[in-house]
């Protein structure tokens, strides 16, 4: 074992964490929530056409492999003149992605909201969207916390599939040095030992904010 | 807190309903309902459950679309309110600015409270004057204290709702309603949901506020708070009006046979 070699190879390693993982993540994150409460309300909706786009969407993503949808994007949209960089294509790809499962989760956040509560709101004079901003999402929030964190720290890993499209992230990192030094072993279990402290932090912190959110609810 | 105004004979009208007429599919729940309000009157919705009462109640706070009749609010509510008169055509095409109009007129205490879960006392109360109506902050919160005092929950402002009993959630309840300044007040079996010992401080602040003048409407199963507090009382059965009259008479002296078996059977239960 190359002691020298695996201690220096922390530094690429985490850099391609700091500057590839970490954002990729937080980007496609909070671009898939966006999308995916849009998804989430299309659902929910009475108008046939929007609740059955938003099915669909749901059904495509979820039927299919993450790194299909990844190739589909960087190597298959060229065919057809669209021609994207690694970084925007693994943006799209993973926000998606991420907007597919967690419209699953808010639409199911919101459902669990009792109808009381749209009432009190609408009795006190709120329209619709009005009451959904400030009655009954931050109400969802709460519920949907865990399972978003879930779809989160899923999203950290799966980051590393942009490895194949070519973005300098942690685990491109982690396999170019293993291939020039021949260490796959130690270089691979390094990788692994970095997404797992990002994933400590990130449940520390789900735990953080679940705490905060549990403020007005009995114990 | 107090409207200006005191229940009078011939006050003016606050609302009128005709014809209120709502099936959901094939059963019938309300079958030509006709409500008259007036200005400072308390009106008791008594019946068996299913018998359409708490749907009118709803109906007109708009949380049901009638699919037939007619509402029609008087012109001028309390504080100065000089809105004009609205008058809705269930029979026609009802868009959302009907609804809102309707619920600009009327509050609801509801009988599970719905209180915001993730909200303080105080913002529960001051969120529709803020949000809605879109008064001053300090204005509102003023008024909110006032209110809290009122009903003795002046120490509880920045608790949480899960912090409270279910006596005082309702009173909280109900000063969310009075914060709106509504013409008329609804209450749907405020204290069916309540332990029987928190029941009388529910009660006592709604005597207070029937004495104070205002405008109410309450689906009950409290026969002697309903002969006590209101004036008219109307006894629905299977989606209609099977009596009504002055509190002292249908409830002591019903004419209809449905009306007498159900008095006897809720004063035997008490």
């Amino acid at each position: 074992m190359n002691w020298d070699l695996i201690w220096s190879s922390f530094g690429p390693l985490i850099t391609g964490a700091v500057t590839g993982t970490i954002p990729l993540t937080l980007a496609s994150f909070a671009f898939g929530l966006i999308l995916a409460l849009v998804v989430a309300l299309m659902r929910l909706s009475s108008n046939w056409l929007l609740s059955g786009i938003g099915r669909f969407y749901v059904s495509v993503i979820r039927g299919t492999p993450l790194l299909v949808q990844l190739f589909v994007i960087f190597f298959g949209l060229p065919s057809i003149g669209i021609r994207l960089d690694p970084w925007p294509s693994a943006i799209i790809a993973f926000s998606l992605n991420v907007g597919g499962y967690a419209a699953e989760i808010i639409r199911a956040a919101i459902l669990s909201v009792p109808k009381g509560q749209w009432e009190a709101g609408h009795t006190i004079g709120m329209s619709r969207p009005q009451t959904l901003v400030r009655i009954i999402l931050p109400q969802a929030a709460r519920v949907s916390v865990p399972p978003l964190s879930n779809t989160f720290i899923s999203l950290v890993k799966d980051t590393s599939l942009a490895s194949l499209i070519l973005v300098t992230e942690l685990f491109r990192n982690a396999q170019q040095i293993a291939a020039f030094s021949q260490e796959f072993m130690a270089l691979y279990l390094q990788a692994a030992l970095v997404y797992w402290v990002i994933c400590l932090v990130l449940s520390t912190a789900q735990s953080a904010v679940e705490r905060r959110l549990d403020r007005y609810v009995a114990h | 807190m107090s409207p200006t105004n005191n229940p009078e004979p011939r006050a003016a009208s606050v609302l009128k309903a005709r014809n209120l007429a709502k099936a959901f599919g094939s059963n019938k729940v309300l079958r030509d309902i006709d409500i008259d309000i007036r200005r400072g009157q308390v009106v008791a919705l008594i019946g068996p459950s299913g018998s359409g009462k708490t749907t009118v109640l709803r109906s007109l706070n708009g949380l049901e679309v009638p699919d037939g009749g007619t509402v029609t609010f008087g012109g001028t509510g309390t504080n100065g309110d000089t809105s004009g008169g609205l008058s809705i055509d269930f029979g026609s095409k009802v868009g959302k600015k009907d609804i809102a109009a309707l619920r600009d007129r009327s509050a609801m205490v509801f009988q599970h409270y719905n209180l915001f879960p993730h909200m303080t006392v105080l913002k529960n109360i001051i969120e529709g004057p803020v949000q809605v109506q879109k008064r001053p902050k300090a204005e509102a919160i003023a008024e909110a204290e006032r209110l809290l005092e009122r009903v003795g929950l002046a120490d509880k402002r920045d608790a949480y709702p899960f912090e409270l009993s279910g006596g005082q959630q309702q009173r909280v309840g109900i000063v969310r309603a009075l914060a709106l300044k509504p013409q008329l007040l609804l209450f749907d079996e405020p204290t069916s949901a309540l332990d029987p010992e928190l029941v009388g401080d529910v009660l006592g602040v709604i005597k207070e506020l029937a004495e104070e003048g205002w405008t109410m409407v309450i689906v009950t199963h409290e026969l002697a708070f309903a002969q006590h507090v209101a004036d008219e009382v109307i006894f629905m059965d299977g989606g209609v009006v099977v009596e009504r009259g002055p509190a002292a008479e249908v409830l002591r002296a019903p004419r209809q046979e449905r009306t007498k078996l159900f008095v006897k059977r809720l004063q035997h239960d008490v």
